[in-house]
């Protein structure tokens, strides 16, 4: 197992590969510390980490995973032999009780994967994984009494019943009370804007009805760590904004809360996640606070720069290995393209442009922007989040 | 958490859906109980049409009034899993803090209004139509038999639907299968002791064979029974508590098989 670096008391932990960023900020490589001892405070930077995780020194792990790994057998066709894929790769995670912890990743990065094995809902096929202190295998009971977990465009339910009897026939899978449940449930209905439709039937709920609806459902049981899978899946901008207004809210109310989301929407993690673990191809490339992870490349230089008269050279844009292609926009008709990309430094730019005019292309705007999280993926995947999910289809 | 009483709630949730779908849409009043009832009508007229002894037309009618627990075992209860994993909400389901066994047991109980009403109508066409008489004596020792038959009658249904948490549709086919040999080896329509021993004695293990067998002998007197009635009691009690062991077993392992396989929430399977 990779060696974690230790903060505060010793019960935050993350591994050199988790946490690159975090090793470059600390200096600290030495990776000397075994899981679960005591350390000095190793961070430099205190101001930026967030609350939970600086309150949350003597309180143990909600979520904690050690070498988590699930692998999948698939065979191409009928007959073949079956080949091994691994959708989780030794993923090393510590998610403090009060952490709004993100996921970030493309689709098939393993993502889901990762959270039906914290839900109880699959056996990792190594690997350690613990929600609350408690082993999620061997005591999958008790697990199951501190979670819940609410997916993005879920469609579950039953179309002949209303919202409030749905979220009353779910509520009694947690032991609520009617009277308990109903409080809870018209509170809430109440709180998410739908105590107006309350009495509506689940087949008539628009998507973003029943994604409040869903999260109310999440909600109400009062879990101690919540899942969130894709929780703004398919929304609109409006209602996906209500519902992160919602999930912030809700953590609000209780400090000890936990939320693990997972989503492939950049802006949503930045703007929602106490701490970000972007996740690639089953392994977790980086972990840190939104603002570490942009600070650590911060000294990158990212360029948008739209060009004319690159006649279908565009793409090979993408292969010039000293230029991290994060966008690219053709617009054949006006003749145009726009690239974003990054690059180490100022200097590097005049041998981009250079190429650039090799391949025909002439400036028609450049500008220079702010490292987001996206870059960040860019650097660390290689391509875009939307890149990655083209080429996993 | 998993206490007596969150599983009771639990249960009570399940079956309080299947209770107010039926009364949403009561198409189903057409399809599951009329339809059924002229089959029946359809059996008994067959026996009088050929000169049978009266008392198969009562085997007939109390066939009728079993294939109702029958199907909605396979089909209300075990084959139930596999469509809430294509609704979506096996997931739930499995990730709640409550035995597999009340989610189940819910199913069963909430389909009751629907089988009830069946059998009732079936009842009723017997009585009222075909004139079939019970013996008034022997109606209480009948009833226990068929609370002891439908006791092993779940405890079946609940090891069925253990199947479908790790073959999903395939386990719907294997139910299609199973389907229409058991209205043979269990007797729907005759009495087993027609099949001969052997055959008869592997027929049993399936509870509604005995059940019926025993019902017949004490509810209209039949005196073409397999084994004695006491006999084919105390089987019954056996085969209902080796059910449920096995089912709650079997639950438990093909659960676990699933979450290894990856299969257990892996829809269109």
């Amino acid at each position: 197992m990779s060696s974690p670096i230790v903060y505060g008391s010793g019960k935050i932990r993350v591994s050199p590969q988790d946490s690159p960023n975090l090793l470059r900020a600390t200096g600290d490589q030495s990776g000397s510390m075994p899981p679960l001892q005591t350390a000095p405070l190793l961070n430099t930077q205190p101001s930026i980490l967030p609350a939970a995780l600086q309150s949350a020194a003597f309180m143990p792990p909600s979520i904690r995973t050690r070498d988590l790994t699930r692998l999948y057998r698939k065979s191409p066709k009928r007959g073949a032999p079956a080949v091994e894929f691994r959708a989780v790769d030794g993923v090393n995670l510590e998610v403090q009780s009060g952490e709004l912890f993100g996921l970030l990743g493309p689709n098939g990065a393993g993502k889901t994967t990762l959270i039906k094995i914290l839900c109880t809902l699959l056996f990792p096929t190594s690997g350690v994984a613990e929600v609350c202190g408690l082993d999620i295998v061997k005591d999958c009971e008790r697990v199951r009494e501190k979670i819940n977990m609410v997916s993005g465009g879920e469609p579950s339910g039953y179309g002949l019943l209303t919202i409030r009897e749905q979220l009353w026939v779910f509520s009694q899978l947690y032991g609520l009370t009617t009277k308990e449940a109903l409080s809870r449930i018209d509170r809430m209905l109440d709180q998410y804007g739908l105590a107006q439709d309350a009495g509506t039937k689940i087949n008539r709920l628009s998507t973003g009805m029943r994604q409040k609806m869903n999260l109310i459902r999440g909600f109400m049981t009062g879990p101690s760590v919540l899942f969130l899978d894709e929780p703004t899946l398919g929304l609109d901008a409006h209602i996906a904004r209500q519902a992160r207004g919602f999930i912030r809210d809700w953590m609000a109310e209780d400090r000890t809360r936990t939320i693990l989301l997972t989503t492939h929407y950049l802006a949503e993690a930045q703007e929602l996640c106490d701490r970000v673990a972007i996740i690639y191809q089953g392994r977790i490339r980086a972990c840190d606070t939104p603002l570490n992870l942009i600070a650590a490349h911060r000294g990158d230089a990212v360029f948008e720069v739209t060009l004319s008269g690159l006649d279908g050279q565009a793409e090979r844009l993408k292969q010039d290995a000293d230029m991290k292609v994060s966008r690219l926009d053709s617009d054949v008709a006006a003749g145009r393209t726009t690239v974003r990309f990054t690059l180490p430094d100022d200097a590097a730019l005049t041998g981009a442009l250079s190429r650039m005019a090799a391949l025909g292309g002439k400036i028609v705007n450049l500008s220079k922007h702010e490292v987001t999280l996206e870059d960040v993926f860019v650097k660390i995947a290689g391509q875009s989040i939307a890149e990655a999910e083209k080429s996993a289809e | 958490m998993s206490s007596l009483a969150n599983n009771l709630r639990a249960a009570s949730a399940r079956a309080w859906i299947r209770v107010v779908a039926a009364n949403r849409e009561l198409s189903w009043v057409f399809f599951e109980t009329l339809l059924p009832a002229m089959t029946t009508a359809g059996y008994v007229l067959v026996y009088r049409a050929l000169g049978a002894p009266p008392e198969y037309e009562s085997y007939v009618i109390l066939g009728g009034v079993m294939t109702a627990f029958w199907l909605n075992v396979l089909w209300g209860m075990a084959a139930q899993f596999f469509w809430e994993k294509d609704m979506g909400n096996l997931d739930i389901y499995m990730m709640a803090p409550i035995s597999r066994m009340s989610i189940l047991l819910g199913m069963a109980v909430g389909g009751m209004m629907g089988t009830a009403m069946r059998s009732i109508v079936i009842l009723i066409l017997g009585i009222a139509v075909f004139r079939v008489h019970f013996e008034i004596g022997g109606l209480a020792a009948a009833f226990g038999i068929f609370l002891l038959s439908m006791t092993a009658l779940y405890g079946l249904g609940m090891m069925l639907a253990s199947l479908f948490l790790l073959f999903g549709r395939g386990a719907q086919r294997w139910v299609e299968v199973a389907q229409e040999p058991v209205y043979l080896l269990s007797g729907f329509y005759f009495p087993i002791a027609n099949l001969g021993f052997t055959v008869a004695a592997i027929a049993s293990a399936f509870p509604l064979a005995l059940g019926m067998d025993a019902i017949r002998q004490t509810a209209l007197g039949s005196k073409a029974g397999f084994l004695p009635v006491g006999v084919e009691a105390g089987a019954l009690a056996a085969l209902a508590v080796l059910f449920f062991l096995l089912a709650r077993r079997m639950l438990r392992l093909m659960e676990d098989r699933a979450k290894r396989d990856g299969k257990l929430t892996l829809k269109w399977q």
